[in-house]
Formats: structure tokens, sequence, C-alpha cells
């Protein structure tokens, strides 16, 4: 029951994620047509001045520039829907290859950060709700409002400030060493490297874990059960251990699997402050320098990492979650 | 007699009260709003001669005559930071604007029948499901940037979650009796929503706008510091912000702290300034 429960979720939420997919990908498709954006130049980029005028038009025609934009789209669909992402035109390579060379350092950076707000995160609501109007209460939930306010980027060049240029205890910026191969790039050297925009992006992400939390602890504090618990005379982390942690870490996690958008944009800013060499990097890299095929690709890749997060929200929620009746939302 | 007394005190009591706590709410908002407004104010009254090169007064630290330092060039931080929260200030405004008349039209529009309703929920998923800053970049990218681009940018990513409140609301007063007696005398459509639908979904969309604002604001210099924004002549705080990363590692650190801390005063006053509001409008 549980299991067909579970598959059936699966299956209807992927079923809409392809749908949503498809019409993503005609939609940035449709809007990248209409920039203002030369092909031919972007393609060409420096070179433009040494290339002659019939050799453009020969590109034009190998490309298929003149052809109805309908028709390009579907020649451009059946490609990428075979896994042909094209050539990125600023790093001159498959676009895939790119993606993947690119994600596996933002991979780590965004599940470092993401785990660490999660339980960082987590444990201050937990106490704030566990002490609700008390001065530690207050306290952190004006520093998680403060929080929802700052800009991302903007803590993560106050922590370079702080701990690269006057502590001098991190690097300032990149993913390994100036000036190394990669080969000898040590675990210990991309760690250091990884500590401060993990640190940046988990504090930015941490406001809206402790206020859901938060919020939902004092849900289930002012509840029949806790008023019984209280009268056999639990109270403090016996309290919190036996009814509070088992009431409101599923609905905490779950809510932190859906910030996945949060995530990624988090991530975007806090390499680009950092030089983080990683697929945030890498996308506004393609934006500014027109990389088209890169940049769509990238646009694609994020969605499926945002429904990624979606969908283990939604499992947590409907399946794992027993109390959750099948067909009733939350 | 003791208890009729009581009784009188206690209805003085909650006239008086909400009265007094009205009075604070309505101090709050003045006072709040004053400091608002100068900054705004001020903005505009900074000509481009308070923020010239200075060359002999490069790179100065935060003293009495430049409480925020200068920069390279010998610019006034405070006076760049005061223009740039103007510029910021008023594409949060435009955005956060054109956010909620979007909700609202795409609200009416799903309100017709079925079908536009299965749309509209339908774009409120696509949008959902590509990251925020993301679809941002794509929007400025085909815009080609600049101002423009940046204020479509926001208002065309910022209208799903306060659509889905407003469709929510409108769903509910379609079955309102008096929606339903208006139309059985044959009130045309434009004016049920007119009528209606504006008045009550009104407030809702007020408090919208004034929780979306922060979110342009924030949005707004996150794109500008990655390069897609405002062009470098603007003022922009996300433009001051990037320009700011090439000195850190010279220890110009005031030339990062204190724009960034005034975005988050502004942003934390118009929040401020809506709550109160809000109290205002509505005592309970």
């Amino acid at each position: 029951m549980q299991i067909s429960q579970l598959i059936k979720t699966i299956m209807l939420r992927m079923i809409k994620f392809f749908s949503i997919l498809i019409m993503v990908i005609v939609l940035s498709f449709t809007l990248v047509s209409f920039s203002p954006v030369d092909p031919i130049q972007s393609y060409l980029g420096a070179e433009m001045m040494v290339v002659s005028e019939t050799q453009k038009e020969q590109i034009a025609e190998y490309y298929g520039l003149h052809e109805p934009k309908l028709k390009q789209f579907f020649k451009w669909f059946s490609t990428f829907v075979q896994g042909d992402f094209g050539v990125s035109l600023l790093y001159r390579q498959d676009v895939l290859t790119v993606i993947k060379e690119r994600f596996s350092p933002s991979f780590w950076l965004m599940s470092f950060s993401w785990t660490l707000s999660g339980v960082v995160g987590y444990v201050l609501g937990a106490i704030a709700g566990m002490n609700e109007g008390k001065m530690v209460d207050r306290v952190i939930k004006t520093y998680s409002f403060i929080l929802a306010s700052t800009p991302a980027f903007w803590i993560g060049i106050l922590f370079l400030i702080i701990f690269s240029v006057w502590l001098g205890l991190f690097p300032i910026g990149l993913g390994a060493p100036v000036g190394m191969l990669k080969a000898d790039v040590t675990w210990f050297d991309r760690l250091k490297h990884i500590v401060l925009p993990a640190l940046t992006l988990s504090v930015v992400g941490g406001a809206n874990i402790i206020l859901h939390t938060r919020q939902k602890m004092i849900e289930t504090l002012n509840s029949e059960f806790i008023r019984f618990a209280r009268a056999k005379g639990e109270y403090g982390f016996t309290l919190f251990w036996r009814h509070g942690f088992r009431n409101t870490l599923l609905p905490a996690v779950s809510v932190h699997f859906a910030t996945f958008g949060e995530l990624f944009g988090g991530a975007v800013l806090v390499e680009q402050v950092f030089s983080y060499p990683g697929l945030g990097q890498a996308l506004v890299q393609a934006g500014l320098h027109n990389d088209v095929p890169l940049l769509l690709g990238i646009v694609v890749f994020s969605t499926a990492f945002v429904f990624i997060g979606n969908l283990m929200a939604d499992i947590l929620y409907t399946v794992i979650d027993r109390r959750i009746k099948p067909g009733e939302t939350v | 007699m003791m208890k009729e007394k009581r009784i009188v005190e206690k209805v003085k009591q909650s006239k008086t009260q909400p009265k007094s706590n009205r009075s604070i709410v309505v101090l709050k908002l003045v006072g709040l709003l004053s400091v608002f407004l100068a900054i705004i104010i001020s903005g505009f009254v900074i000509g481009t001669d308070h923020i010239e090169a200075n060359m002999s007064a490069k790179n100065l630290s935060p003293s009495l005559m430049h409480p925020f330092g200068t920069d390279w060039l010998g610019r006034d931080m405070f006076m760049r930071t005061l223009k740039g929260l103007n510029v910021s200030f008023q594409v949060g405004l435009l955005a956060a604007a054109a956010s909620a008349v979007i909700a609202f039209l795409l609200a009416v529009f799903a309100s017709l029948n079925k079908w536009f309703d299965h749309l509209v929920t339908m774009m409120i998923d696509l949008f959902l499901s590509v990251p925020h800053l993301v679809t941002l970049m794509l929007i400025s990218f085909v815009l080609g940037g600049g101002l423009k681009g940046v204020v479509i940018g926001i208002a065309l990513t910022h209208w799903p979650t306060l659509t889905r409140v407003i469709r929510a609301e409108i769903m509910q007063l379609k079955t309102a009796e008096y929606v339903h007696i208006s139309r059985k005398l044959g009130k045309k459509r434009s004016w049920i929503v007119k009528r209606h639908y504006l008045p009550h979904v009104l407030p809702q969309l007020f408090v919208g706008f004034i929780l979306l604002f922060p979110h342009a604001i924030l949005h707004e210099s996150a794109i500008t510091f990655l390069g897609f924004g405002l062009s470098p002549e603007q003022p922009a705080i996300g433009i001051i912000l990037a320009e700011s990363m090439k000195y850190l590692t010279a220890g110009k650190w005031w030339l990062a702290f204190f724009p960034g801390l005034s975005l988050i005063f502004l942003v934390a006053l118009f929040d401020a300034v809506g709550n109160n509001l809000r109290k205002f409008f509505n005592p309970n």
C-alpha cells in the first residue's frame, strides 16, 4: 500500500515535471530567439572583423539562420531531447560536459551549506519555539528577520573582509590554490576554499528554516498531548526529545527541500563573490557573453534541480508521514 | 452598584484602549515615514556634483566629513549610497507594483472559466519551477540588460505567489451571495470585477505589494551585482558593491560595508512602515 502510493505520487509528479520542462524549453527558446544578440557575432567573437561577408553568409547558411523560427526550433528541439545540448561558445565544449564539470564543485558547495543551514536552522528554530516570547526567542526571531532582508552577496563580501583579509584564515577565492596542477590539489586545499562560500550560503539559507521550525514548534506545543505531557511533569529537553522533535523534524526537512530554488540562486551569487568555479559562475559568464546554448542548458538543468527538491518535499509530506491520507493536501 | 461601575469601566477601557494603540501606531508611522521619505527625497535632491570625482580626497576611511568614506575616485560614498538607495527604491516600487497588477489581472482571468484557471495555475507552476534568479537573468539577457530589463524581469518573476493568494480569494468571492445577486440582476462581468472583486482584494494586493517590495529590491541589487542589471554609470547599490570587490584586498572595507548595511536598513524600514500601515487600516 505504502510503496504503491509512493510510486503513484512519483509517476504523477514526473508527468507534471516533463510537461513543465517542455514549457520551460519552449518559453526560453522563444525568449532567446527574440534577444538582440547577433548569433554570428557571438559565434565568431573577436574574429568578427577578420571573417568576410561571404563566409558569414556561409555560417548563417550552415546553421540554418535564415530558416523560419519554427523550423529552427524543431531542429534544435529534436537534438535537445536526444541529449545533445549543443556546443558552448564560451568554453568550446559540449554543453553537457561543461555542466557536468561545473556542477560537481557546485554540488559540494550546495550540499555542505544545505546540510549546515538545515541543522543549525532547525536547532535555532526549535530553541526559539520552545521558549516562545522569551529573550532567546526574540533574539533568534530578529536575527532571522534581518537575515531575510540581507543580500547574500553582501554577507559573502563581509566574510571575505573579516576572515580572509583581516584574519587571513581562508583564501580570497577560487576553488583551488593558484598555479597548481589539478592533480596536485589536495582535499585539504579544496576544503579550505569551500568553507567560506558554504558558510555564506548556509547563513543566508537559515532564515527560512528557523522561522518555519519555530512556527511549527509553537503549534505543536499548543496541542493536547503536550499539555498532558506537561501535567506528567515533563519539561525542557525531555519534552522536546519525546514530543517536539518527532513532530517538527519531518515538516522542517520537507520545507528545507522545497528551498532548492533559493539555494541555486544563492549559489550563483556566492560563486560570483568568491570566484568559485561552479555552475553558477558558468551561468553568469554564459549570460554576459551571449553563450546561448550553455544558457539554455543551465536553465533546463536548474529546473530539474528544483524539481528534485520539490519531489523530495512532496514525498516526505504525503507518503512517509502516514498521518496524511492519500489525496489530502497540506 | 459595584458591578455596574466595573462594567462601565470596562466599556470605557475598551473604548480608550484601541484609541491609544492607534495613536501609537500613527506616531510610529509618522516617524518611520519621515525617515523613509528623507532617504528617498535626499536621493532626488543630490545632484551629480555631489558625487563628482575629487582626486584630493581619494580612498579616505570614514570620518565626520565623509561618514561612509570615499572611493578610489574620491567620490563621497554617503552621497553615492543615498543616490543608490533612491534608484533601488524606484526600481523596487515599479517592479512590485507591476507584479501586483499582473497578479490581479491573472487572478481575474483565471476566474472567467475552468480552462483559463488551468492555464493560470500552469503558468504559476511554470514560473515557480525555475529558480528566480535564473529566470531574471534570462529575461534581462533577452532584453539586453539596463533599467528596462531589470524592472520587467522582476515584475515577471514575482507575481506567482501573490496570484495564488488572489486567485483563491476571488474563487471564494465568486460563490458569495451578493455576487450571485449581481449576476442575476444582469450586471456585466466588468462591473462585478470593478465593484465586487477589486474592493475586496485591494487590501490583500496592498499587503502583497509590501511583501514583494523587499524581494524586488534585493533581486535588483543581486542582478545588478552580477552585471545583468543597471549600467555601471548608475549609482545603484549592486554596482557599488560589485566595484568594491576590486578593492577588498586593499583593505577598503567601508566601500562594501556601509552601502550594504544601508540597503538592509531601507528594506527593514519599508517592512516596518508596511506593518504599521496594515495595523492602521486593519486594527484587529
